[in-house]
């Protein structure tokens, strides 16, 4: 009798959990925009690009009242299933956020040649027609990073932490050296900068053990470019009680009395302002944004409590001279060459 | 009443009531976290059933999990705990990643080559937790986590070489294509495959996934490793050191040669299970990581909603693939966090893990039917 009854309980449960899963809103609604973002494996509460990222999607979502919806990957070969899941649903717009979904991507756009992809920090050779590269000049904001650091440092000694050599990574790292050198030139003091890799953007524990080892060879201050893992050498400079700068997005609130300034890496505007442009039917496919310094893709925090005002003018103004074209700061290790052939620095 | 306790005590039965009460626990953490769990359980349901290419990556995703789970089930037929296989899988993975780019010969040859390879390096692994116990009798769990470690810093390392690091991506070269595991892989990136899968899309919608031959190794490991326990005198030998080492010590067993022949094989699948995850998913290569994908670590999981059988893996692994995946489209569509899917998913572990349970409330109420029948007979009597 029991089981009798309890077969019908699970046959019921069984046939409303199916007639129910046939009904689920899983697709978007009719007649409204759907955006959707894959994160990479460093999650969507990164602190970093993956952060700002849906920051700009939820700015979208509150403007235009758009659908914004997004997928975390959690392993590398999540990024083509969550790809795909995306325009499962119909999504007009999907977001690849990071270079490492750019195989993905392409995968997966060219099966869907009515759903539009957007990814950033990639540039494509031959970029498909419903494929859009964002990009950022880094290096106007790290040269700017670069020259606060040249101009604050007392011990005439500062450090770089990279990331992996990657022509994402050059950016941030040839933009701060001629960032340095050209405050040193300034100055008339030599400045020296050590350098300093983690292959990673998510070891914590690898970047802290650098900037300690950074500090107490002599640096006084650290610019980092290594996304998540920059934590680390954020904690170091609070315990060394040096200056950090920051990287992405302002992370003066982590260490308020340390960080000196950040650069920051405006991926939310360059998200929100493609996602509307995408959204009003505007061609954006079959090339790359570049953003920099000009359109507010990159820069530097208004507040910085920590740093001299006098520097902060002067920072002013070498922006002014890079928005003018004055200075062209370098990306590669090659233009890094000629600039300081260039500039007569050594 | 009789074949309803029997019923309940039937190990299958009591796993699936698990999985119901974990499902029904998660339903209430999800209504306490502010979404219709009816909505969001549906919603996971979709993302299972929803359509064939959603089973075709449960099955891509189950591939890796099946084998190290198998791995854990295997070693702990014996009394070992391999919490190593997380180590072996990476080892696998990159045994399998540095052979797949370095040779290139027909496909007949080279996946075969790759997954020797890959099982040879887990299989060293594995060994060397192995020999540390035999030898030193230092515990498989302590050295197994810190070989994990060494293989997940080892892995960054080779990683990072410039012999085989793809420039501005944070990863190895892939492997050649003659490698691959996936269907026509060369086929598929022409415009006649576009056309084809448009045309059908049944099999279109499988195509397009990662969905690859790997899942038959995979069963064709499970089996053989199911064989040798059960229908060999090695597995005798190995079953009768697990129930109890002395006594196999006194019939005659060499318990040391068996515990690091035992590690060697369930490094042996781990590694296979790294290697068939290289040749069947994208990006087909070795990518840094900062802290561990959890291939072998669900394994332990798997092995244990399983009951330690291997044979049971292939299930459990389907059905853990299939939560991990079902996961992700309740976080896209519901919009819950992936902690709460986590917590879910956890939770329903949790009550298979629980699940020896029923056998014993099954007695339970046996013994009360049985109380009540007799104070029932003495009551008629009495009247």
């Amino acid at each position: 009798m029991l089981r009798k009854k309890l077969f019908k309980a699970a046959a019921a449960g069984l046939a409303a959990m199916v007639c129910l899963s046939g009904c689920a809103a899983s697709q978007k609604k009719e007649g409204t925009y759907l955006v959707t973002m894959v994160t990479d494996t460093g999650g969507i509460n990164d602190q970093s690009f993956n952060q700002s990222s849906w920051e700009g999607l939820e700015s979208f979502n509150q403007k235009t009242g758009a659908d914004v919806r997004y997928i975390e990957s959690k392993q590398a070969s999540d990024f083509t299933t969550n790809m795909d899941r995306a325009c499962d649903a119909y999504s007009d717009l999907v977001w690849g956020i990071g270079f490492s979904l750019a195989d993905s991507l392409i995968n997966i756009a060219s099966y869907n040649p009515d759903i539009h992809f957007a990814i950033v920090d990639q540039s494509f050779e031959d970029t498909p027609m419903n494929v859009t590269g964002v990009t950022f000049r880094a290096e106007e904001s790290s040269f700017l990073a670069g020259y606060v650091a040249g101009m604050s440092t007392k011990t005439d000694r500062v450090g770089y932490i990279g990331a992996m050599k990657t022509f994402v990574n050059d950016q941030f790292e040839y933009g701060f050296l001629a960032g340095v050198q050209f405050a040193a030139q300034e100055r008339g003091v030599p400045i020296q900068v050590d350098e300093q890799f983690t292959e990673s953007y998510s070891d914590v524990a690898k970047a802290k053990a650098i900037a300690n080892k950074m500090y107490s060879s002599g640096c006084d201050i650290i610019y980092h470019s290594v996304g998540g893992a920059g934590y680390g050498a954020i904690e170091s400079a609070k315990e060394n009680k040096k200056y950090i700068i920051g990287v992405d997005s302002d992370q003066s609130y982590l260490a308020p009395d340390n960080v000196l300034t950040s650069a920051l890496k405006n991926v939310n505007v360059a998200v929100e302002e493609l996602s509307t442009k995408a959204m009003n039917g505007e061609d954006i496919g079959g090339k790359t944004f570049d953003f920099g310094l000009s359109d507010n893709g990159v820069g530097l925090p208004k507040e910085n409590k920590n740093m001299d005002p006098e520097v902060y003018q002067k920072t002013m103004e070498v922006q002014e001279r890079i928005i003018n074209g004055e200075i062209d700061p370098p990306s590669t290790e090659e233009t890094y060459k000629a600039w300081l052939s260039e500039n007569g620095i050594q | 009443m009789n074949k309803f306790t029997s019923l309940l005590r039937k190990p299958i039965t009591g796993t699936i009531i698990a999985i119901l009460m974990g499902f029904l626990c998660a339903a209430v953490i999800l209504a306490c976290a502010g979404y219709n769990p009816i909505h969001a359980l549906s919603a996971m349901l979709q993302g299972i059933f929803g359509r064939p290419k959603y089973m075709a990556n449960i099955i891509v995703k189950a591939t890796p999990i099946i084998l190290t789970g198998c791995s854990v089930a295997f070693a702990y037929k014996m009394g070992l705990f391999n919490i190593g296989a997380e180590g072996q899988y990476i080892f696998g993975a990159l045994a399998a990643c540095l052979t797949g780019i370095t040779v290139n010969l027909s496909p007949w040859l080279e996946i075969p080559l790759i997954l020797l390879a890959g099982m040879a390096a887990g299989a060293l692994y594995g060994a060397l937790a192995g020999w540390l116990k035999a030898k030193f009798n230092i515990h498989e769990v302590i050295s197994g986590i810190m070989l994990n470690w060494i293989a997940m810093y080892f892995s960054n390392f080779i990683t990072g070489m410039e012999a085989f690091h793809k420039p501005n991506t944070s990863g190895t070269f892939p492997i050649n294509v003659s490698g691959f595991t996936t269907f026509f892989p060369n086929w598929k990136a022409t415009e006649e495959a576009a056309q084809f899968m448009k045309d059908n899309p049944f099999l279109g919608d499988i195509l397009r996934t990662d969905f690859n031959a790997g899942i038959i190794i995979a069963i064709a490991l499970v089996l053989l490793s199911s064989y040798i326990l059960y229908k060999t005198s090695k597995g005798y030998q190995l079953r009768a050191v697990g129930s109890n080492r002395y006594a196999a010590e006194f019939a005659g067993i060499d318990v040391k040669k068996n515990i690091i022949e035992t590690m060697m094989f369930a490094g042996l699948l781990a590694g296979a299970s790294g290697a068939l995850a290289i040749m069947g998913n994208n990006p087909h290569a070795v990518l840094e990581i900062a802290a561990f994908e959890g291939n072998g670590l669900n394994g332990l999981s798997v092995a244990f909603i399983a009951n330690g059988s291997p044979i049971g893996c292939i299930f459990s692994g389907l059905l853990f693939g299939g939560l991990l995946y079902g996961g992700q489209s309740l976080q896209y569509v519901v919009g819950a966090p992936t902690e709460i899917v986590n917590i879910m998913v956890g939770t329903i572990v949790f009550f298979v893990a629980l699940k020896d349970i029923i056998p014993v409330i099954a007695d339970k109420m046996e013994h009360r039917a049985a109380t009540k029948k007799l104070v029932d007979q003495k009551e008629g009597a009495s009247s």
